[in-house]
């Protein structure tokens, strides 16, 4: 970490008093009277001057998610935790994206030049684009996050890794799939797609038409580079704001069909009603704070940036609050930088912290209007239609942290 | 760009013609019936992309031996490390939610059974099933779950008449449904 404004400043006066002619007793400088310099050097290689890495002393890694290990013992890939206890910004690092797949997945290992996309079923002109034409055509570059349906707090996860883990937000980049149909030419009656993707089980997802117009991106490029494998690479679709389980991966066919196809993806996003249907699809606006969150410790009392991440599958975050009291009273948070639409959005909230035992919380509001709600809210909502005691659709309850008297944090779901 | 339902014949009746849209940017080439056949393998509810073939539920049950199914999910479609595939006994009244997340008796139609072994079964040889392999472990499964009877034969003609129990008991988007809109109307979340 580098010296804070005020701790250089009093660095410089005292600089000055030492140029003044004041002894210097037994202070950590080196004879020269300038702080130690670092003890040791990276060794340059060629790798390194190729593609650099992080310093040996970040060590913050993903984790399988849900009790399932990842790789299992089939050797597949199932959900992987992306550590937002350690994020700062928005983007979340390519190698650290949240890895979600259906049954498990192996990771195909694409060669791009013999990739091709396939667009046809109810269209005027099927076609077949190789990875170099999709790079010809119209492209642009946007925010956003992915989050899996299976990310769902419970009051058994330590961390902020553990509750809310599988979602991550990247800049993507790709043709907008609007564009792709509009070159084949989508025919009346043409209300759904099918997207399908090249793994070993070919997954696949019915995406509603008004949606595959809207905003979808057909991505090659993620965080300034090539979509990563686990990611899709080379090609991947981008459906924002939606369940993660419908931005297909490893993406060559696109089949413009006029039903819901209850496909491969379908069946596990198969809903009992209509509610659960509807908010199956968009992610409503939702919250979590990062730091200070679970398993983490605060040193004492004192000042402490709060800060977090919120998003909303219905546009850009409007505003978020954070309340220091368990939700009793609410203050505006600031948001840092721009609230983009479908995009991870961070916020931060500066705090005097006492050293009494508190609990924080952070709350969302969407363009839309919609706020995130606590779980008591939620529930209550349902109960009161005589639906079962849960939060239906993508969990977007308010996270709870508890922060006790020695400063260490805790989730606080009960 | 689709044309809404009722402008349609509207422009006909006006004697205003619909062409076929040509393309903008003139990327890509037309691929071939036979690259679009060999790629079209997502099966809809009514069958359409099923290819010839056929399977009964005998055959099922040695291929799922053979085929090394009972491996990973049980001999009795149950017991193994793979998700089960017969349905949970919770009495004659249930309806079929209760009766698990088990793809052969959940899945509203038999084409989801068929279109899932298919593409993803068996694990590490995915795609090396003959349709008339896939025709018959899809019979065998819809017997274990007491779907179809022993002597059934399925074929791409038989596979989409089969009536699962789940037929009309899921829901679809409801018709309001629009992308960018609050999630349900009522719900201030």
């Amino acid at each position: 970490m580098g010296l804070k404004r005020s701790d250089r400043r009093e660095f410089l006066k005292r600089g000055v008093t030492l140029a003044g002619g004041v002894t210097l007793g037994a202070a950590a400088k080196s004879a020269s009277g300038q702080l130690e310099g670092p003890k040791a050097f990276i060794q340059g290689t060629d790798a390194l001057v190729g593609y650099g890495k992080r310093s040996s002393y970040v060590t913050s890694v993903r984790i399988p998610h849900g009790g399932r290990a990842s790789p299992d013992a089939f050797g597949l890939d199932f959900h992987i935790a992306a550590p937002l206890q350690d994020s700062v910004g928005v983007i979340t690092p390519s190698s650290l994206h949240y890895m979600g797949t259906t049954r498990g997945s192996f990771v195909p290992d694409i060669d791009p030049a013999k990739h091709r996309l396939m667009i046809h079923g109810m269209v005027d002109n099927p076609l077949v684009f190789t990875m170099e034409e999709l790079k010809r055509l119209p492209s642009v570059t946007r925010m956003h996050f992915i989050e899996c349906a299976g990310n769902r707090a419970n009051r058994r996860h330590r961390t902020v890794q553990e509750t809310h883990g599988m979602t991550s937000c990247a800049e993507w980049t790709g043709v907008l799939l609007s564009t792709l149909l509009k070159e084949a030419g989508v025919q009346d009656g043409g209300d759904w797609i099918v997207a399908e993707g090249v793994e070993e089980v070919l997954g696949a997802s019915s995406i509603h038409m008004a949606k595959a117009m809207d905003d979808c991106i057909v991505c090659y490029g993620m965080n300034g580079e090539a979509v990563r494998p686990q990611q899709g690479f080379p090609l991947r679709l981008l459906v924002p704001g939606f369940e993660g389980i419908l931005n297909v991966k490893w993406l060559r066919r696109i089949k413009v069909v006029d039903q819901f196809y209850m496909t491969y993806n379908d069946y596990g996003h198969l809903r009992q009603d209509s509610d659960d249907a509807a908010l199956g699809m968009q992610i409503g606006p939702k919250s979590v704070i990062t730091y200070p969150s679970g398993g983490q410790q605060l040193p004492g009392r004192g000042f402490y940036e709060v800060s977090g991440l919120a998003w909303s599958g219905g546009g850009a975050v409007s505003k978020v609050e954070v309340s220091t009291n368990g939700g009793r009273s609410w203050v505006d948070a600031q948001i840092r930088g721009t609230a983009h639409p479908m995009a991870h959005t961070r916020f931060t909230f500066n705090w005097e912290w006492d050293g009494q035992e508190c609990e924080l919380q952070s709350r969302c509001t969407d363009v839309l209007g919609s706020v995130q709600p606590s779980r008591a809210q939620a529930i209550e909502y349902w109960t009161q239609r005589g639906q079962p005691a849960r939060v239906k659709g993508q969990d977007n309850s308010i996270q709870p942290w508890r922060v006790e008297s020695d400063g260490s944090v805790h989730n606080a779901i009960s | 760009m689709r044309f809404p339902r009722l402008l349609l014949p509207l422009l006909l009746m006006l004697g205003i013609s619909v062409q076929a849209q040509s393309p903008t940017y003139g990327l890509g080439r037309i691929p071939s019936a036979e690259e679009i056949r060999a790629w079209d393998i997502s099966i809809s509810p009514t069958g359409e992309e099923l290819p010839a073939g056929s399977g009964s539920v005998g055959e099922g049950s040695q291929l799922y031996l053979e085929k090394a199914c009972a491996a990973c999910h049980g001999t009795t479609g149950t017991g193994g490390p793979a998700p089960r595939l017969v349905k949970r006994d919770v009495g004659p009244d249930a309806g079929p939610w209760a009766l698990g997340r088990v793809l052969p008796i959940r899945a509203p139609y038999a084409t989801a059974v068929w279109d899932f072994i298919n593409r993803g079964m068996p694990l590490y040889q995915e795609g090396t099933l003959t349709a008339d392999e896939v025709y018959a472990l899809t019979a065998y499964l819809l017997f274990l779950n007491d779907v179809v009877e022993e002597g059934t034969v399925l074929d791409a003609q038989s596979l989409p008449k089969v009536e699962m129990p789940n037929r009309d008991t899921w829901a679809p988007l409801p018709e309001w449904w629009r992308p960018g809109m609050s999630r349900l109307p009522s719900y201030p979340y």
